[in-house]
């Protein structure tokens, strides 16, 4: 297999999502799973283009395994269809599916040696024993395991049986590969090295991926798109960056990153600024948005690294800025993180680079100006 | 019949009787008592020869006039056993019906097993139940009950009579099917609970896992269900085969007078022939020809070592 980049041009250059015309790999269109009385997946309908690494995220039983599921086809849709390259999914049992998954639990089995797992695939496509020997070989180079073909499962630290996982999917070359929490059962530094590692891969084979996880960092790490999902909806796709700034609802701020949600009416609408009025923090210039009604419900996100802390002077005009006392500081490194109390008992978390306080830090019980620029706050109607 | 008891493993030795040991001491005391001494007396009494005496065998010793003791055991009755027909063909038709029936129990016990195994959970408690029901009556009474069944008014025949299958009615009462359909019908059990412990523990996410990697219900099944459920294999085979082997009660009653079963051959020498002598080599030899594939193996799953 020609391992050269080719994969990379499609994941980082072209963004096939941003392209109206662009013909999807796999088109989910409506798909509903019912338990019983209990909606898992409600009409959910989602485009996913060649060579993406696609994040479902979201919070335990939001439905995204689920959906995985689905798409490998251990669960039967309810209703709508999965089109996979412009092939039909259904009634299409998991054996026959052009996908591969790799299993939260990794689901190595434990009587095969590490080399008949990942060469078991190929064995049921009826690869000959020459080109099975091959192609375990060179997956086995690819996830750096070559000195442990031999091993049995349970001789594998979990970081090598995660591997063996990826590499007993990928073998196959699959359409789409699925991966159930892949990273899950890893410690918070070997989960880190390995996103990095789970990309490479992912760019190197060129193969689509989706990926199901509950923790935002990891899909903000690995994704070119992010689906969140909750109680069995898609509440917002987009890239990562999108989702980080413009969430579409409170949900998605609150869920991606941490924020201040500020309650607030709608005052008056500017041609260039917007003011709303706030219980905690008074009036708030806000950057325009179509379609609000004045005296409307709405609510300001700001994260908390959009917020300057300063001494004084007061800072430049056209920023909204407030008084505040510092009540908690929290070092985490490379920054800090401040629990500020406003004038009206309001508390707001603010964070900086430590290196712009480096002379003089700001500390406990300090009296400060703290500033946002209008253009930093999401204003969510939902 | 009782497996070989493990020797316990090798610990550091102290002078008093620990709490560990105290624990150990009530079973090595019932094995002791209830297996290991009367084998001794078993091995005993095969050394000697038959009398009319009571206790029916000769000494082991005779003292003579001045004081000398002579040792008088023999193994006359191990070289019988080999060289009688009589006994060898019993031993080899005691292992081709128990070996027959086990292969038949493990056939019929295997979709069974994994049927509970698979079934949500209030149903798999009563289907569990359902295979315990039976050791709730006599072993005895189902046996006769089986003649029922089987004899040539029996419910078989007459249904089959009934609705025009057959002509005459089938023998199926005093034949070797008969003693097969007893043995496989009252050790079934044996053989599901033990599967069944094993399938039940198989992590569904292994079969998913070979469904996905392209593999069908069919080569799932021979390629990781089966290989899994090896252990439980074994031990309801084990569990099957060796009451199987010295089975008594149900050749007697359902078998031909020609079903050779050394368990019969044990009971005529014992009672018929008040050859206790011969018994007791009967018996001795019996355990060794169970014991050996136990020993076998019990060897080779240690060797596989932690593969489940």
């Amino acid at each position: 297999m020609n391992l050269a980049g080719k994969g990379r041009d499609l994941a980082a250059d072209t963004r096939p999502w941003r392209d109206p015309s662009a013909e999807p790999f796999l088109r989910i269109s409506a798909l509903t799973k019912r338990f019983d009385d209990f909606t898992a997946v409600d009409a959910v309908s989602l485009d996913i283009f060649r060579g993406e690494l696609f994040c479902l995220l979201g919070g335990s039983g939001c439905g995204k395994s689920t959906l995985l599921r689905m798409l490998a086809g251990f669960e039967e849709p309810t209703a709508g269809s999965i089109v996979l390259d412009g092939r039909p999914m259904q009634g299409v049992p998991p054996h026959r599916r052009p996908t591969n998954m790799m299993f939260q639990s990794y689901a190595l089995f434990p009587h095969m040696k590490v080399e008949r797992n990942i060469a078991y695939g190929l064995a049921r496509e009826g690869v000959g024993r020459a080109e099975q020997a091959a192609r375990v070989a060179e997956m086995l180079r690819l996830v750096k395991l070559e000195r442990f073909a031999t091993r049995k499962p349970h001789q594998l630290s979990g970081g090598q049986r995660q591997r063996v996982a990826l590499a007993r999917a990928l073998v196959k070359r699959p359409k789409l590969l699925l991966l159930d929490e892949p990273l899950g059962a890893l410690d918070k530094k070997l989960r880190e090295e390995t996103q990095f590692e789970l990309i490479r891969i992912q760019e190197t084979l060129g193969i689509t991926f989706i990926v199901v996880t509950h923790d935002q960092d990891e899909a903000m790490t690995i994704a070119t798109r992010i689906g969140v999902m909750h109680e069995g909806h898609i509440v917002q796709i987009g890239e990562p960056r999108e989702i980080y700034e413009t969430p579409v609802n409170r949900f998605v701020a609150d869920f991606i990153g941490s924020v201040n949600l500020i309650e607030a009416r709608v005052d008056a609408a500017a041609p260039d600024a917007m003011r709303v009025i706030t219980d905690d923090l008074g009036p708030v210039i806000v950057p325009p948005m179509a379609g609000l009604r004045a005296g409307q419900q709405v609510w300001l996100a700001l994260r908390p690294e959009s917020i300057r802390l300063g001494r004084g002077p007061a800072p430049e005009p056209g920023r909204n800025h407030l008084q505040a006392v510092v009540e908690e500081v929290g070092y985490v490194g490379h920054a800090s993180t401040y629990r500020l109390r406003a004038a009206s008992g309001r508390l707001l978390v603010a964070s900086s680079p430590n290196r712009l306080h480096d002379e003089d830090p700001i500390t406990w019980d300090e009296r400060v100006h703290a500033s946002f620029a209008p253009a930093a706050v999401r204003v969510l109607t939902e | 019949m009782s497996a070989a008891p493990e020797p316990p493993a090798p610990r550091p030795r102290r002078w008093l009787p620990g709490p560990r040991w105290l624990v150990i001491a009530v079973p090595m005391a019932w094995l002791l008592l209830f297996f290991l001494v009367p084998f001794f007396v078993l091995g005993r009494i095969s050394l000697s020869e038959p009398m009319i005496a009571r206790p029916p065998y000769s000494p082991l010793w005779e003292v003579l006039a001045d004081g000398t003791r002579v040792w008088l055991g023999n193994l006359e009755n191990y070289r019988l056993l080999v060289e009688d027909t009589l006994y060898r063909n019993a031993y080899f038709s005691s292992i081709r019906i128990a070996a027959v029936s086990t292969v038949a129990a493990l056939l019929i016990g295997y979709p069974m097993a994994y049927y509970i195994a698979r079934a949500p959970e209030p149903r798999r408690t009563i289907l569990l139940l359902l295979i315990i029901l039976p050791f709730w009556t006599s072993f005895l009474l189902r046996v006769y009950a089986w003649i029922g069944f089987l004899q040539r008014e029996g419910l078989i025949n007459q249904a089959l009579l009934g609705l025009g299958i057959i002509d005459a009615p089938l023998r199926m009462l005093n034949t070797d099917f008969a003693v097969y359909i007893g043995i496989v019908y009252t050790y079934l059990p044996f053989m599901i609970l033990p599967l069944y412990a094993n399938l039940v523990k198989l992590d569904e996410a292994f079969l998913e896992a070979a469904a996905d990697l392209g593999a069908g219900p069919v080569t799932t099944f021979f390629t990781v269900t089966l290989p899994l459920s090896l252990p439980g294999i074994v031990a309801g085979c084990m569990l099957v085969f060796i009451p199987a082997i010295g089975e008594y009660v149900i050749p007697e009653l359902l078998g031909a007078s020609g079903t050779l079963m050394i368990g019969r051959v044990l009971w005529n020498e014992f009672f018929s022939a008040n050859d206790w002598t011969m018994a007791a080599a009967v018996a001795v030899v019996m355990l060794f020809v169970v014991v050996a594939p136990i020993m076998w193996l019990q060897a080779r799953i240690d060797r596989q070592g932690g593969g489940t």
